[in-house]
């Protein structure tokens, strides 16, 4: 694609102005220090994927994002039009989720349930209805709306919680190990809507993965995790940088086999 | 009242429509039936079979509270008590790390010997086994009318509450993401639950009002495919097997819960055998 054309597309679509700031963000929880001294700038159009060993806090620090969690520090969005800064919207889209698989719940239920207080029990609009189908349609997933959750594949599944999760759009996307079990078609297939999300919408994404290959893919950036910021920059910087060797250790040289892994693009999955 | 007898009179001629017992119980089984099937809708949906027998379980130590503070009609008593107990349980949820079932199961065994040995003392415990059997029969209008504005609360909360509810009960994470106080919302659940049972519980009986809560509802949900139909589903069942449980009772001469709860099951089993074909 010629650069100009690509130039012109984030101007367009994602103005790539607005963005996410977290500044010496950290959480605590009791008197263990989980995160500390964490300043990312995050611009919308942008994937960010954060790597890094287990226990490293990746998953802290989206529910730090999300609210959930107390976090010290603080988290602004900056709205390109208006240049104020507020509390981002923002959307997360969660591993694979457990739920009672018996449940009569369908999808187009679970979207009213989220998007509006009339109670599902009484039935829908034909306004919200008609909103699912169009949200749904965005993953390619409309031909799901009438079906029970219990009977959605996994990739299924996380293609309608994205779908969910981008209603009311979402200035931050936040998403952890979204596709972690399921297979490597429903993989690709996810991650090329998120790719092609981005570029259409004013989003910033997250992305907590343990897969590197698929990281080095579709990322844009890569923040190694641990504790703190340890590495942030383009994949290539990242996974030739020597801290990510300390980090997952014989784990990234013996699965990746060093730099080539991630060149080589779709290259073998890595757990 | 007056208005509900001659409609009862209109409508079914027959000779058990004609004592005023029949009536009232007619009309307790209506309200008492879609508010028990919109309630164990939601029990299901939340895996909270076990809480809401502890709940019925406990209202033994409610009325062995309200007895020894000498109350002659211990509802009110077994209402707050199963308010408190309810706080009790849906807070030890979140503080402790110890298996859900595990927590409910010692608590349930605590209150209900608790209760067995308060009510026992000096040995009267034969004068509270209504409470374990249940009389929907001597139900008087003035209790109908506690149904009626518990069945109106009901409806008020899930007209306000049902969504949230709902995301609560498919994945508590998902719902937190979402902005959904989830601990609040559950608490709200958990309380509104024990209330309906502890109200209901001298006219459905200790025993089986759990059967009567989760039966409908674990019916319906063999042959539904959206919440709508899994309402409609379960109210349905729950009013069919009420009215035609209390007709049973009234003919053989036996306790009207256990007759509806046997007729409920009867539902069960056949929407169980039916559920291969239905999907």
């Amino acid at each position: 694609m010629p650069c100009s054309n690509a130039i012109q597309k984030q101007q367009t679509k994602a103005c790539g102005l607005c963005c996410t700031h977290l500044e010496d963000f950290g959480v605590s929880i009791g008197r263990t220090e989980i995160l500390r001294d964490i300043n990312l700038h995050i611009h919308c159009g942008e994937l960010m994927a954060v790597i890094g060993p287990n226990g490293a806090g990746k998953t802290t620090l989206l529910k730090a994002i999300l609210g959930e969690i107390p976090h010290t520090g603080w988290l602004r969005f900056l709205d390109a039009s208006n240049c104020q800064a507020r509390k981002p919207i923002v959307g997360y889209v969660p591993q694979k989720i457990d739920f009672d698989a018996g449940a009569p719940v369908s999808v187009l239920d679970l979207f009213s349930a989220a998007l509006s207080s009339w109670p599902v029990c009484l039935g829908h609009s034909r306004r919200l209805q008609e909103r699912t189908e169009a949200s749904l349609l965005r993953v390619r997933a409309d031909h799901l709306l009438k079906r029970r959750l219990g009977d959605l594949s996994g990739g299924e599944l996380q293609r309608v919680l994205l779908a969910l999760a981008l209603e009311p759009k979402p200035d931050l996307l936040l998403m952890d190990e979204p596709v972690s079990g399921i297979d490597v078609q429903g993989r690709e297939m996810f991650y090329d809507m998120v790719s092609d999300l981005r570029r259409n919408y004013d989003l910033s994404i997250i992305l907590v993965s343990h897969d590197l290959a698929l990281v080095s893919q579709y990322a844009e950036r890569v923040v190694l995790l641990n504790k703190t910021v340890i590495c942030d920059g383009t994949p290539e910087d990242v996974f030739s940088n020597g801290q990510i060797n300390l980090a997952y250790g014989p784990f990234y040289i013996e699965n990746t086999g060093g730099k080539r892994a991630y060149a080589k693009k779709g290259g073998g999955a890595i757990a | 009242m007056e208005i509900w007898y001659s409609l009862v009179d209109h409508l079914f001629p027959f000779t058990w429509a004609q004592h005023i017992f029949m009536k009232n119980a007619l009309m307790a089984v209506l309200l008492v039936g879609p508010m028990f099937a919109i309630i164990g809708t939601m029990i299901v949906n939340n895996n909270m079979a076990f809480y809401s027998d502890t709940i019925g379980h406990s209202a033994l130590t409610g009325i062995a509270i309200g007895v020894l503070l000498g109350f002659g009609d211990p509802l009110w008593i077994m209402v707050i008590f199963s308010i408190v107990l309810a706080l009790i349980i849906s807070s030890l949820k979140f503080l402790t790390t110890a298996s859900t079932d595990t927590i409910i199961g010692s608590v349930s065994a605590a209150m209900v010997a608790l209760g067995i040995v308060i009510l026992s003392r000096g040995g009267g415990f034969a004068k509270y086994s209504r409470f374990l059997i249940g009389d929907l029969l001597s139900i008087t209008p003035n209790e109908l009318l506690i149904l009626s504005i518990a069945f109106g609360g009901v409806i008020l909360l899930w007209g306000f509450m049902f969504n949230k509810f709902l995301l609560v009960s498919v994945n508590m994470s998902l719902a937190r993401s979402r902005g959904i106080p989830v601990h609040l919302v559950e608490i709200l659940f958990c309380v509104a639950a024990a209330v309906i049972v502890t109200i209901s519980i001298q006219w459905v009986g200790i025993l089986i009002i759990n059967s009567f809560l989760i039966l409908p509802a674990a019916a319906a949900r063999n042959i539904t495919k959206n919440i709508r139909q899994y309402h409609v589903v379960a109210v349905i069942i729950t009013i069919a097997s009420g009215i035609t449980g209390l007709l049973f009772s009234y003919y053989l001469a036996t306790a009207t819960g256990a007759t509806i709860v046997l007729i409920a099951a009867l539902f069960y089993l056949l929407t169980f055998i039916w559920k291969p074909r239905f999907f």
